[in-house]
């Protein structure tokens, strides 16, 4: 009995901080709308300058101050950061607000890993709490006492702020209707950044109160911001309470998931997650938000099939890239399939994310899931190659099948964070079960047979996969079932009253991008010749992203474009720089403030102002300036 | 005078939506903006305090040309707005409603509390602790006029306050309007309603399809029953 008790009390402890970062985002989303992707490495940050700080103040009060030192030092980052960069773009859709975030998450990473190293840091111990209490024959430390404390004083102070004050009265309002408050005289700018800065400096207190507990290193922010997710998702997004009732029974499953489920105790987040969803899509103590309703006459570029010319531009584009073997080496011939097994993946995202509306920021997971079906297939079964390709991917279309029933029942944000979390819950799968997947040995010696094993023979084979893949797509993105997703896409609710079965559309979507996608991933084993837990990660999953968004969100051809581009850069910054990640990550948000409609869609706004200056005034745009009146 | 607008033009993305609208608004006068559904008032309203970003023209107001500034400067100045669907907070009190809307005392303008408003909105003072979203339809657009108020404004933007409303809130509408009046407030209220226009307004104009089509005092707009039945269709 009194060991139950012990494990909850040490996942009480664990849950101020969870409780801390994730009320942070909660109260930044509230306001600004951004979901705050870099909430994590502002936690991290805290830890990292908490860290160093009390390693050179000494005394209790050294220790203390520290930590409140940190958090105010990371706020003050932050509050450069809304004025810098989130000001460019708090009117920009919210995937490449959620992009421009991440872009600085991995700038952040590699940043902590040049000044304080790559080892992990141990920190002092709290003074005062360097003890632990004796409970029936277990032990407590008594800085998890403390934080059990923490939490709801902390919960308590944030209900005072926004309840008793003037600041906290235009947050609550400003949550509800940012123009309105606008229109009583209230400076937005100041209020935004105000808000980012609280919540930042909410994200830094938790990781700096982390340090006695666990190890300072640079890939806490992940971990973190994934919980995270998955707390303000079952709370509800905008709550404070929801971020502490999920926050607690968050870190209580992963305390006793343990005892249930040793090897993959994140299963059981998984499933009271998926329950709440069913039950409350918009969590426990969120509110359901009134679909988005699109300002008319912003999609000035109608989408239409490509003109013969253009189809016989792209077959000559094709045979151009077939004839690459008649004169390329061993190498760019591997680089050449590594390509167009990208073009695959990104086409199977532009086809969710583009045509249907849905951005998922978690598509690697089924990229992965169709790598290790192969895998099973080939090692565990024995098939053969054939029958390994056209049958691992369907592992990728039940992963889809089962996580895209409940990430469609979601849009928007709330989508992008569920699939993010889905995804991470398979790495965590794919990384824990080491009888099964081998964890971080992953899968060996995959190698494809006689007939594909040569350089040549592989890379005809990827780009033939990669052409059809792509063909089918396009042809059904003008298919019936093309426009009623479209339409689900610009209107839920009118593209219901014509009678459309909106989410089994979008489900039925999220099955076809994550099967194309796990077609990727099976020729992607075979090249490779193994699979590891990283093909189904967060970083790849974002590989994606940025591959349709460099093409361009807006456009059909965008996300071929885009991932050749991309992945040819890719492929030479790596082999040209140790600090990827930085470049990686400024590159994202470089692109996302100043080129945000992508290579493709700055050719099509090219052609279109050539076209407009000769004949006068297409036909298409003239029209709705009439009747709109 | 008070309120200058000289060819103010309106766009939603590629839709134009005002054409050269122009009018005036005098130091202390009530002033209608009549029109159907749909005829531009909202949009107007919108655009003078800068909620509709692509505008262009001018707007004089007390002088100054604000047509380039941030919502929150213009209203700041003491240009206050009531917007049509009425907007309140509904997860806040009434006090803190009022709270939202509260700016420091303008010397050109009357100056308004919380205890004058519960005394011009008496229903307001009966459940000052009632958050916004339990509140009737009535009670929430006297909110709206009063939380504006807070801000001390010299001018005030009215949209459609009668919309909606049950006869006998109308009547209070009426008589609260008339005290902003006495007060001292110009007021510029849009209204697809000529029976409540007439009972507060000194002037009138007529929008129709974004384009101002008449302009004059209330006995010159009843003198012309054609216009009336043209624009207003009453």
């Amino acid at each position: 009995m009194a060991f139950y008790v012990v494990q909850f009390l040490t996942g009480l402890a664990s849950a101020a901080s969870l409780f801390l970062v994730a009320s942070g985002l909660s109260i930044i989303f509230g306001v600004t709308r951004i979901v705050n992707f870099a909430h994590g490495a502002f936690y991290m940050i805290g830890a990292y300058i908490a860290f160093t700080l009390t390693e050179r103040l000494s005394g209790a009060f050294g220790f203390w101050g520290a930590i409140v030192a940190a958090a105010f030092a990371v706020a003050l980052i932050g509050i450069i950061v809304e004025m810098v960069l989130l000001r460019r773009i708090y009117h920009a859709p919210e995937l490449f607000q959620l992009l421009a975030t991440f872009g600085l998450t991995l700038m952040v990473e590699d940043l902590v890993v040049l000044i304080w190293g790559p080892d992990d840091l141990v920190g002092r111990r709290a003074p005062g709490f360097r003890g632990a209490i004796d409970f029936f024959g277990q032990n407590i430390p008594s800085y998890d006492l403390f934080l059990i404390v923490l939490g709801p004083v902390v919960l308590g102070i944030l209900w005072l702020l926004f309840q008793r004050t003037r600041w906290g009265v235009l947050v609550r309002a400003a949550t509800q209707d940012r123009d309105m408050v606008a229109a009583l005289g209230v400076n937005q700018k100041w209020l935004f950044t105000s808000v980012f800065a609280v919540g930042v400096f909410l994200a830094a207190l938790g990781g700096a109160l982390q340090i006695p507990r666990d190890a300072v290193h640079h890939a806490m922010d992940l971990r973190i911001i994934v919980e995270v997710f998955v707390v303000v998702v079952i709370g509800g997004l905008g709550s404070i309470i929801g971020a502490f009732v999920a926050a607690v029974l968050v870190s209580e499953l992963n305390a006793f998931g343990i005892l249930i489920f040793p090897k993959i105790s994140i299963i059981l987040v998984f499933l009271v997650m998926a329950a709440v969803l069913i039950v409350r899509p918009w969590g426990l103590f969120g509110r359901p938000e009134a679909p988005a309703r699109k300002t008319p006459g912003l999609t000035v570029n109608p989408w239409r099939p490509l003109t013969s010319n253009e189809r016989l531009a792209a077959l000559a584009a094709l045979v151009v890239a077939a004839t690459l073997p008649l004169f390329a080496g061993n190498y760019a011939l591997t680089v050449g399939s590594e390509i167009a097994i990208s073009v695959i993946f990104a086409v199977s995202l532009h086809f969710l994310m583009s045509v249907g509306g849905l951005a998922s920021f978690g598509h690697a997971a089924y990229f992965g899931l169709g790598a290790y079906g192969v895998a099973f297939l080939a090692k565990m079964a024995g098939l053969p190659m054939i029958g390994c390709l056209l049958l691992g991917p369907l592992l990728g279309c039940m992963g889809a099948a089962v996580f895209g029933f409940f990430a469609v029942q979601l849009s928007g944000v709330y989508f992008a964070m569920l699939t993010l979390a889905f995804a991470q819950i398979v790495w965590s799968i794919a990384f824990q079960w080491v009888s099964v997947t081998g964890g971080d040995n992953g899968i060996l010696s995959i190698w494809p047979e006689k007939w594909a094993a040569s350089p040549s023979h592989f890379y005809w084979l990827a780009l033939g996969v990669s052409a059809l893949v792509t063909i089918a797509l396009r042809a059904m993105v003008f298919s019936p079932f093309g426009y009623a997703l479209r339409a689900t896409r610009d209107s839920l609710l009118r593209s219901e009253a014509v009678g459309i079965n909106a989410k089994r559309i979008q489900w039925t979507a999220f099955v076809i991008a994550g099967t194309t996608a796990g077609i990727g991933g099976a020729l992607f084993a075979y090249l490779k010749g193994s699979v590891f837990p990283d093909n189904l990660g967060i970083s790849l999953s974002v590989d994606a992203l940025v591959m349709v968004l460099l093409g361009g969100v807006e456009t059909v051809s965008g996300a071929v474009i885009g991932a050749i581009v991309y992945k040819a850069l890719n492929i030479w910054l790596v082999s040209q720089t140790d600090l990827s990640k930085l470049v990686l990550g400024g590159f994202i948000v470089l692109i996302v403030v100043v080129f945000p409609k992508g290579i493709v869609g700055m050719l099509e706004m090219l052609a279109q102002r050539r076209r407009k200056t000769s004949p006068p005034g297409s036909p298409l745009l003239a029209k709705p300036i009439e009747s709109a009146e | 005078m008070k309120l200058t607008v000289q060819d103010l033009n309106s766009h939603y993305g590629p839709a134009h939506i005002l054409f050269d609208i122009g009018f005036e608004v005098g130091e202390g006068e009530v002033v209608a903006l009549l029109g159907r559904n749909g005829a531009g008032k909202s949009t107007t309203f919108r655009s003078i305090v800068g909620l509709v970003a692509q505008r262009s023209g001018r707007i004089m107001f007390e002088g100054n040309d604000v047509s380039a500034r941030p919502t929150h400067e213009i209203v700041r100045d003491g240009l206050g707005y009531v917007p049509e669907e009425r907007r309140i907070f509904t997860d806040l009190t009434v006090e803190e409603n009022l709270e939202v809307g509260r700016q420091p005392k303008r010397p050109n303008a009357p100056h308004w509390t919380r205890e004058k408003l519960f005394a011009l909105f008496p229903n307001l003072g009966e459940m000052k602790n009632r958050p916004g979203g339990r509140m009737s339809g009535g009670e929430q657009q006297m909110l709206t006029i009063a939380r504006t108020l807070m801000g001390n404004p010299s001018l005030v933007l009215l949209d459609e306050p009668s919309e909606g409303l049950s006869p006998k809130i109308v009547e209070q509408m009426v008589e609260a309007i008339l005290t902003m009046k006495k007060e001292g407030v110009s007021i510029v209220v849009s209204e697809q309603n000529l029976h409540f226009a007439r009972l507060i307004s000194d002037r009138a104009y007529i929008i129709e399809r974004g384009r101002i089509c008449f302009g004059g005092t209330m006995a010159e707009l009843d003198a012309r029953p054609d216009i009336r039945d043209a624009h207003l269709s009453l």
